[in-house]
Parts: C-alpha cells; structure tokens; sequence
C-alpha cells in the first residue's frame, strides 16, 4: 500500500548516530559523578542457604568505605524486579536484601567505599555464616521437591497467576478449546514430542549500571540503563518507602537492552546507598554479575502433541509446558502464557488446542524477559513439530503449512482466551501477509531447487529449513504510552515521550511519526526521551510495543499540534480556520496571495501578540495488539563426519505493516535474527554440579560474530495495519522466534538426526548420526 | 608510576598503578569513548589505538603506554563522524556501544592502506561483537567508507 | 593479577636476573591473560623495551623474537612461507586482530596453555627455543619440562623444510578456544602428527607417528590405521566445550583429512 509519505518509510539516518560513533559521553556510565561511591554487592557462593549471622564490623571500619548495607538494614517490603506494569503479573518474591540466598551469586550485602578497590577489600572482610540447604538444580524435579526455595510467609501474588511456592511453583496456567485428547483420538495422523530450551543470556554489551545522587532539591535522582524508567521510579517508592515525587530516573543511552534491561538490577541498592548516606552513588556490574546476578531467558521444556487428517489438516495441538523462572519469579507466568498466545495461533483453523504447564522456582540464576519472551521457545518446539508432522504425512512441510496457517482476516479463539497475565483481547487479523511472506522466502532460498537436501563435496551435504512465527503489538487495555509535543520560537518542536530508546532507534522513529504529521523535516523535531520529571508516562521498551503504542500516542499529539498552530495562525491571517491551508512550513490562505510562515507564527506567539506556549498532548493504549508475521528460512551445509555445519544465507520476510525507518526496521529483524541464531547454535549453558554457573563470561559463552553466517536477506511483505502509526505493526521482536525450528528442521533435512534439546550443537548432530548407524 | 604518553595528540604524563589498564586510567581522564564491556578481551568496544594498531584497552597495561601515542575515537573526530553517515544510511547503528571501537579497527586499517577483500574485512573485525545489528549492515557502512576514503 | 612492582627489563641478563631474583617474580609478556589469573607477583618484568619483536630469515630457519605479537606473525610472508602457511593459518584464527596485536608468541608457548593453538603447529614444525640460560632446546623438550619456567625466551627458531602441513582448528565461533586442533606436516616423507586442546595441552602422537613413518608409502587404510591410533594412544577428556568421545571422533576425522591432504600435496 504505497502512500506519499515524505518523511515514514522514507530512508533516515538515526538522529543520533554521529554523537554516538564519536564517542560523545552519553551512556549512564559516563555521566556518573566523578566523586561517585563505588557499590560493590556480596554474593552468594552456595545456591542455596540460609544466612545464619553476617557481620560488617571488619568490613565498615575499613578506611574509605562509607556503608554497608545487609538484610537487616532493610524493612521486609517483598517486590518483583520484574518492571512491569502495576499491579504486576509476577509474584512478589524477593526483598532488597534477604536473609536467605537462593542461587550462586544471589545477594548477600552492598558495600559502597571511595573506590572500587576498598569496595572489593570490604568485601572480603564481610563475615557471613551460612546454613547450607539443598539446593533444587533440575527443573523437572522442582515441583513438590522437598526443598522449599521460598518458604517465607511475607511474600505474595498481586492478584491469582497460580502462585504456589511451598509446592516451588511461580505461576501456573491452563487453557483449552475443545477437546483436544478427544480431537487427538480421532485424527489419522498424531506426532508427540518433547523440546528443551536453554536459558539464553541477553548479552548486550553495556553491562547493567546505574548512578544516584540527591540533587539540590533534595530529590533522589537515579540515571540508570533501564528500559522501564516510570517502572523503576514506582517500584523504588513502593519497596524503599519513599514518595513517588521524591525520585526522578533518568535513562540516558543505553547500550542495548533486549529485555534484560526491563528488570531492576542494581537501582535498589543504589537508591538506599544514596538515600542513606546522602553521597552519590554508582554500581556498574561486571560481565560476570550480567551473567551470574541478572536474568536469563526461562529454559522450558515444552510437550507437543499435534494431529491431523490423512489429507493434512491439523485437527487439534495439546501443548504442555515447563517453565524454570531459577530463583525469583520475574515474569514466570507472562513468559510462560506468550509460549501459547504467540506461538499456537499460527494454525488457527484446529479442532482444539490446550496449553497448560507450571513455571517453577529452581536454585539457578533468576529467569526475566528476554526478546521473543516465551515465544521462541514455543515457536521452537511447534515448528519442529510441524516439520515432523508433514514427514509423516509425507507432505511437503511448507504446503502444511500454508494449507493450515492464519490468514488475513482471520482469526483464532486464543487472542480472547489469553492475554499477557490476565484474559486476552478478541481481535481479526486486519493485516496478514503471512502467505505473502512464505511464498516470497521460498523464492529467495530457492526452495523449489534446494529442499530438502543436496550432496556437495566429499561428506558435505547442503539443505534448507524453515519456520514460520508471530508476535504482537504492546499489550492491550494495559499498557499506555504518552507524547508531547511544544512548539519553539523559529518554529520547530520537541517531541518528549517516555518511550525508551536502547538503540533500537525509537527516538528516531517516533520523530519521524512526529514530522510526517506536522509536515517537517525530522530535524525540526528535537526528541528527549524517558525521564520521569520531564517527559510523559510511557510502560517502557518492552512487549513490542513502542512502534505501535507509543508510535500512536505521538500521531495524536502530532495532529493536536497540528491543528493548533493552524488555529493560531487563522487567528493571525484574520481567517477561518477552514481557509488555512498548510504544509508544515508555511501557512496559505485559500484562494489568497497571503502567506505566514511556521517560524514567523511561533516568533509572533512567543514574542509579540497573542502570546502563548503551545503544547499539545497525545497518549494511547491498544484495544488490540495487532501481530507481525515472519517466515524464515535458512540454507546449511553440514559435515556429516563431524557434525559441524555452516550458516549460508538466512532468508526473512516480514510482515510488520509499513516500516516507518526502512534501514531500522531491517536492522531489528536481522539483530533479531542473528540472536536467534545463537540461542539455536552456540549460545550453551553450562552449570557445575554445586549449582554455579560456568558459562559466565565472554569466553565461555559464545555470542554470534561476523562470521556465524555467510548472507542475511530480509524483505518486508507490503502490508498496512489500519490501527498502527501510518500502518506500522511491531518490529523488535519478530526476528528472534524462527531461527532455532528453522535451524533444526534444515539439520534434520541434512541429517535425519532431530535435535529436540537447543543449541544444535555438532557433537549433539553427530551423536545422532552415530545412533541412527546402530 | 609515572607514564610519559601521548593521547590523541596530546602530550600527557599519567599517574598510574603497575596493575592498571589502560581502561582505567583513560575513563579516568575522561576519555569515556573507550568503553568497558566484557572483562575478558572477548568483545572489542575497549579497542583503542597504540601507535596505529588496535587493541584492547582491557588488557593493556598503561605502564607499558611510555612513549606510545594512544588514539581514541575522540582523537579522530572527522573519521569518526564520516563513518557514521555511512552507519545512518545503512541503518547500522542501534545501542552504539560498540561503535568507537569499531571506527578505530576502521581507521587503523585504512591508514595501513592495506588491501581488503569483503571477506578480509570480516576476519579483521571479528574482534568486534555486536549484539543489535546481525552485522550485515555495518559490514555494508563500513565497505562504502572504505570505498569513499580510496576515491 | 596484582601486580606489587613494575620492571622494565635493559636487557635479557637484567630479565634474568629479576626474574630468578625470587618465585613471585614473573615475566609479563603480551598481557592478552593478566586479568583472568588471579596470581599476586612482587615484581613484573616487561620485555617489551628489549629488541625481541622481529621475524626474521637466516639460511635455514626462520626466527621468530619471543615478544613478537602474533597479528606480525599472521602477516609474515616468511611464516606463511613454511609448511604451506600451517602457523600462519594457525595464528590468524586466534580471536581478534586487536587481541593479535597485543598478546605475543613467547607468552602463548611459555603459557603451555591448554587451548593453545600455537602450540599444536610449533610442535608439528619442529620448532626450537633459544632461551637466555638454557640455550637451544627443542619445543619437545620444553613440553617436557615440569614447573615455573626460571628462563627467558629470547626467540622460537622454525627450520625451513620443502615439507607441507594441514592445521584444523575446531570452536564454537571464531572468537572461542579450540574444541580440538590438529596439526599434521610432512617433510621429507617423515609425518608429524599433532594434537592439541584435547582440552589439555598439545601433544605429538608418537604411535600413529611410527606407523605412518614405518610405511613406504600411505594408502587409505594406512590413513585410517592412523586415525584410529591416535584416538587409542592420546589422552583426551571433556570439558563444558566437548566431550571426550566427541574429540575422538574430531581428532579421528581430522588426523584421516589432514594425513591425506599432506599426502597427496607431498606426491
């Protein structure tokens, strides 16, 4: 749908590129006072004790240290760091310090000294007894185990999300439509299967800082690497007791956040730090703490059953999960639900469906959100199986697919039953062009000509794989984003939104959404983002939802402001406002040589007659949360003596309705698709056997390089969301979920060997094919 | 200890610690384009210059910057700042994080004038991870900079 | 590393003399690891001012000075020149250029680290150690030795041979240590068979050595007798990165692929 924007879908440059590559001072870390406390936490060696005596009198006397702070010092207010909207959908589980530590490098106390140097001295001279308890490592035997992992009394779901930790269970859920054992009994053709996911680590490349001081209002001010700064500013208040209007959180840039920034790491320690002592504070993590001390995507293990008819009609898909939320439950049942919301609807025309399952609490490093959030495990495990299903039915497994996916207009029952934490929204798929997305990512990897497989050199053999996925956009009826907009002397605008740019280029895009409406170039529009005392409420960088809701909130400020300055200037012209024609510079009176320029009209309202500030205002909540769809496919060439395979090209389409940044949108689906491919072939997580984590460094946990694949190609389908900014759906999390299916089903096409645990390591392949040999 | 250097041009005598790293010590002067990312000399945004090679800041000790010029991102504004429109017109920046050092490997290998193939140039950025872009569009940026700067 | 004290060496004696001067003493040599080891030395003693980075030609060997960081060693048309460019290949697939340009190849041979892949072709090239006190010893006899080294490496001497050579390095990303690496050369029809980060630290496989030496001419089957000694006779375990039966197969697959490529270049 080709519209005549001037400025969305148009190709921008990001409207801070150039500050950034030259290396102006503008991430939290840079901006932290130069007399700043350094803050360094104790953490637990044992996965899982019981803090039987802790003393600091060593570590407090020790010059150059200013606090140490331990549970004691703490009121008992339990809270989530999950940063999530209010109430929260995950338990309140955890306290600024506790007496009990649940994982190996868990909490145990915050030393703040002059340097780093005495702040890592004072830890050592910290003595703390502990009582060792057993710790629950496997998730598959943390239900019911007889370790308690949180047996206090003084912790509590916000509203009922199955919490039930003296049975270790952080959440639970079950839907169903039909039928679906009864649907299963009757279909020709039943494939089951189990699937296991790891418990990927975000891996951005700022480690998780934050920096407080206690401005001469008296005001406690953090500048954190967030993604939810209003979040952040709530949470504080509640669990530290100090009044909302008593903190302001600012978030500079941030180096890449992919829902690990979502949750509260360092900002509560940080807040007490500067509360107490009145001196500016500053805890940046080390990568080992990013690893060992933040979140990780929830490993799962996920049943599925799916059935069809001879013909090749998927009848019904019964899909149980397991969910390992380690030792705190953020976002344990959210995760878990996006597993079957986001993921089963793609074959909507079924009998019946079921998802049901447990998140679980374990003695591991704590589960958050993380891009794809529950989805790309889910989406893992159904396209595997569908790939499996179509072999059995010696289908051609893209024909399966097309012949049973969602289509335009279209729609599934699971959009109403299931919602992020609560019921869900009943919606048609206004925009769909998942079928365009297939048909076009088989023309561009040749499947015609490669599927499934062809013999190279010596013990070499290439093939093709593929999958298809969806997302959403925000959650609906629950999170609101907010715009303003002013309008300056010389005519040109700030746009301030709490929206939270973390180099995804939101305040490039929302400025760009800003400047087609008000018919400016973008550089007339100064953007300044997510500062609690200065910019509006938005949820934050989350969800998929900043395009789409917050991209909202700014169209509605941006034709406020919009009608407002054409009212002003009918005011100046002397005319009605219905005579007013203009084109963001200039106004013309119909029919009339007259002529007022934008800049002439804020010079004479901010100098001259008429005098006055124009500020226009625009928020939004989706009633809906429409989704992007993608299909990937993937080219590999495996060796089959070895095992070993090389990434050739991956193909994406994507519908995410119209790109409002082109180049930005590209980059978030093929960043999203490289992430992917890690969780699917080298990101592996290893523990030792007293619950430590092992893969907790840049050494031992392998992110993808510059050289993981040979060639990306991404298209986007031509689609226009009639509820989106100029048509735009989301873009940020699409290109995570197809990469671990697409790898498998292309290994297995090479192979004959189904990979069922991720990564798709070599030595796993090759494992196989030394099984299938006997 | 006292270390006679140069930074960006400019004449600087530091006092460091023998344990210290040249990370430190340049955050410490605020030269904050040098960026701290992974502890392990695993990741590449530490990379500065010393007398035109890359390497990372994370493991160098600053005793051993006697009499070496040291350039960071802030010492090659103009390279910086070209580099970057390239960046914008490819839709290779997201987070940044990794960006100044990925500009210095850029320049060091262009004052090297040696010759690079699309395929050498990917070996010798390897050093420089990058978690938001997939690599595709920064490798494009960085040959049409490349490109510009032979015209 | 804590580092107490910082010396910057005028000479090899000077190294030599701080260096055994006391057991907390250490030679730092590119640095690429101080961080990871969490070891207090007393006093530092930097190489770095001594005329030790070169690579030079003589008639017979080509010398390599112990702080020379490896990027010079990548780019070195003399390198690249032995054994069919086997340490160069070797060298240019350890991390990152910027990581290249500090960490040199005295500190990887002296470390005997067990990831080493400089190691793995060193040995294969029968390379030699010139150290200030002890003199010439072959890299073999270095292996061999237990304990601190109470020496300076001055340089590493790699004879010129016609012979050729295959390295195969085997890791997660380009950026990870070796699951495995395996090094074979051939000069003057006598085999040289190398595995290294198997995880522990590069070895000669001396069995399948004398068998592939004992033959006349290699067939095949020969190759596979080969494989399968080295699998029988070298040590190999696991660790987070592999198992030890998934570093057989590896060292299986690659001693057959690297025996038959040098073979067929030799004929």
């Amino acid at each position: 749908m080709s519209k005549n924007y001037k400025t969305v879908n148009v190709k921008t440059p990001s409207i801070d590129g150039k500050g950034i590559m030259m290396g102006r001072p503008a991430y939290t870390e840079d901006l932290a006072p130069k007399d700043a406390l350094v803050i360094k936490v104790l953490r637990s060696p044992h996965a899982f004790a019981k803090i039987e005596s802790i003393d600091t009198q060593k570590a407090s006397e020790l010059p150059g240290v200013e606090i140490v702070l331990t549970h004691k010092d703490f009121k008992r207010n339990a809270y989530t760091r999950a940063g999530q909207g209010y109430p929260e959908p995950s338990p309140h589980d955890k306290f600024p310090l506790d007496n009990y530590v649940r994982y190996v490098g868990d909490e145990v106390a915050a030393v703040a000294a002059v340097d780093e140097e005495t702040a890592l001295e004072a830890l050592d001279l910290i003595e703390v007894e502990y009582k060792k308890l057993t710790p629950v490592l496997d998730f598959e035997k943390a239900k019911e185990n007889e370790s308690i992992i949180h047996p206090e009394e003084d912790i509590y779901e916000m509203f009922p999300i199955g919490f039930d930790p003296k049975k270790n269970v952080a959440a639970a859920y079950s839907m169903e439509v039909g039928d679906v054992e009864k649907t299963l009994k009757e279909s020709d053709v039943v494939v089951e299967d189990s699937f296991y996911t790891q418990a990927q680590a975000h891996v951005m490349l700022e480690p998780h800082t934050v920096n407080a001081q206690i401005d001469y209002q008296d005001r406690l001010v953090l500048y954190s690497a967030t993604q939810t700064p209003f979040h952040v500013r709530r949470i504080l208040s509640q669990t530290l007791e100090i009044p909302l209007s008593k903190i302001r959180v600012i978030k500079p840039r941030v180096g890449g956040g992919f829902g690990g920034k979502q949750a509260l790491h360092g900002e509560m320690l940080a807040a007490a730090v500067t509360k107490r002592t009145g001196k500016p504070s500053k805890l940046t993590y080390t990568r080992k703490e990013v690893f060992e001390s933040s979140c990780t995507r929830h490993p799962m293990r996920i049943d599925m059953k799916i059935g069809a008819t001879k013909d090749g009609k998927i009848t019904g898909i019964d899909c149980y999960g397991l969910s390992d939320t380690g030792a705190y439950g953020e976002h344990a049942l959210t995760v878990f639900m996006v597993t079957g919301s986001k993921v089963l609807p793609l074959y909507n025309k079924v009998d019946s469906v079921r998802f049901h399952g447990d998140v679980v609490y374990t003695n591991t490093v704590s589960s958050g959100a993380y891009r794809g959030y529950g989805a790309i495990q889910g989406n893992y495990a159904l396209e595997s199986i569908v790939d499996m299903l179509a072999e059995k039915l010696n289908m051609d497994p893209m024909e399966l697919r097309q012949k049973n996916m969602i289509l335009e207009n279209e729609t599934s029952p699971i959009f109403e039953i299931m919602g992020e934490g609560t019921e869900g929204t009943a919606m048609n798929m206004d925009s769909c062009k998942l079928d365009y997305c297939v048909k076009r990512g088989m023309e561009l990897i040749d499947y015609k000509n490669k599927y499934p497989r062809r013999k190279t050199d010596g013990a070499k053999v290439r093939s093709i794989g593929g999958a298809i996925a969806m997302q959403g956009s925000g959650i609906p009826y629950i999170d609101m984003g907010a715009a303003i907009i002013k309008l300056n002397d010389d005519g040109f605008y700030n746009l301030m939104v709490g929206a939270t740019e973390i180099g995804q280029g939101s305040d490039t895009i929302l400025a760009q959404i800003a400047a087609e409406q008000l018919g400016v170039d973008v550089s007339k529009v100064v953007v300044y983002s997510s500062d609690t005392d200065l910019t509006p409420f938005d949820p934050g960088a989350y969800a998929s939802s900043t395009t789409y809701v917050s991209g909202n909130a700014v169209l509605k400020a941006a034709k406020e402001m919009r009608s407002m300055v054409v009212k002003e200037a009918a005011r100046s012209l002397e005319v009605d406002i219905d005579d007013i024609e203009f084109d963001g510079t200039t106004f013309r009176v119909k029919n009339q040589e007259d002529t007022l320029s934008l800049s002439d009209l804020s010079n004479r309202l901010y100098y001259n007659e008429d005098q006055k500030q124009l500020v226009a205002t625009g928020s939004y909540y989706g009633t809906k949360s429409p989704p992007p769809f993608m299909a990937g496919f993937v080219e590999v060439e495996v060796d089959l003596e070895t095992g070993e395979y090389d990434i050739l090209e991956y193909v994406s389409v994507v519908d995410c309705g119209t790109t409002i940044n082109p180049e930005l949108a590209r980059g978030q689906v093929e960043g999203g698709i490289v992430q992917g491919l890690g969780m699917a072939v080298t990101e592996d997580v290893h523990y030792a056997k007293n619950g430590k984590l092992i893969s907790s460094d840049m050494l031992n946990y392998k992110i993808p390089t510059n050289l993981t694949l040979k060639k990306l190609t991404t298209e986007f389908a031509d689609s226009y969301e009639e509820s989106g900014p100029y048509g735009a759906k989301s873009v940020g999390e699409i290109g995570i979920d197809t990469p671990p299916a697409a790898i498998a089903n292309a290994v297995y096409n090479a192979t004959g060997v189904r990979i069922k645990t991720l990564p798709v390591t070599p030595e796993k392949i090759l494992k196989g094919l030394k099984e299938k040999e006997i | 200890m006292k270390v006679n250097t140069t930074i960006n041009g400019m004449k600087r005598i530091l006092d460091v610690k023998p344990d210290e790293y040249l990370l430190d010590t340049l955050r410490r002067h605020n030269y904050l384009s040098v960026r701290r990312g992974c502890d392990t000399t695993s990741c590449g945004v530490c990379t500065i210059l010393i007398d035109d090679k890359p390497v990372p800041s994370c493991a160098f000790l600053s005793v051993r910057a006697e009499g070496k010029r040291i350039t960071t991102v802030e010492g090659i504004p103009k390279e910086a700042e070209k580099l970057s429109e390239h960046f914008g017109a490819t839709g290779a920046d997201q987070c940044g994080f990794c960006n100044p050092g990925i500009a210095l490997s850029v320049y060091a290998l262009k004052k090297s004038q040696k010759k690079v193939t699309a395929e050498t140039l990917k070996h010798y950025l390897t050093g420089h991870l990058c978690r938001c872009t997939g690599y595709q569009s920064q490798h494009k940026a960085i040959k049409e900079y490349l490109g510009d700067s032979n015209e | 590393m804590k580092i107490s004290n910082y010396h910057k060496a005028n000479s090899l004696q000077d190294a030599y003399e701080v260096l055994t001067e006391s057991r907390n003493h250490a030679i730092i040599a590119g640095g690429g690891w101080l961080k990871l080891s969490s070891r207090t030395v007393e006093k530092a003693v930097d190489l770095s001012d001594l005329p030790l980075d070169y690579v030079n030609e003589t008639e017979n060997a080509v010398e390599i000075g112990s702080m020379t960081p490896l990027q010079k060693i990548v780019e070195s048309e003399s390198v690249k020149s032995l054994c069919k460019g086997m340490l160069t290949q070797a060298v240019a697939q350890i991390m990152g250029v910027s990581l290249r340009n500090l960490v040199t190849i005295g500190g990887s041979v002296v470390g005997k680290f067990g990831f080493s892949d400089v190691l793995t072709p060193l040995l294969a090239m029968e390379a030699k150690l010139v150290f200030y006190k002890q003199g010439e010893i072959t890299l073999t006899e270095f292996m061999a030795q237990r304990g601190r080294t109470d020496d300076v490496l001055e340089k590493i001497v790699l004879p010129k041979t016609k012979g050729t050579g295959y390295f195969k390095k085997v890791a997660k990303t380009p950026l990870d240590f070796s699951i495995l690496n395996l090094a074979v050369a051939v000069s003057d029809g006598h085999y040289k068979i190398v595995v290294g980060s198997r995880p522990s630290v590069a070895t000669l496989c001396e069995e399948a050595m004398d068998y592939v030496n004992g033959k006349k001419t290699l067939s095949d089957d020969d190759v596979e007798k080969a494989a399968t000694l080295v699998c029988e006779n070298v040590k190999f375990g696991q660790n987070p990165r592999a198992s030890e039966e998934y570093r057989k197969e590896l060292a299986y697959v690659y001693t057959k692929r690297g025996l038959k490529e040098v073979r067929d270049c030799e004929s």
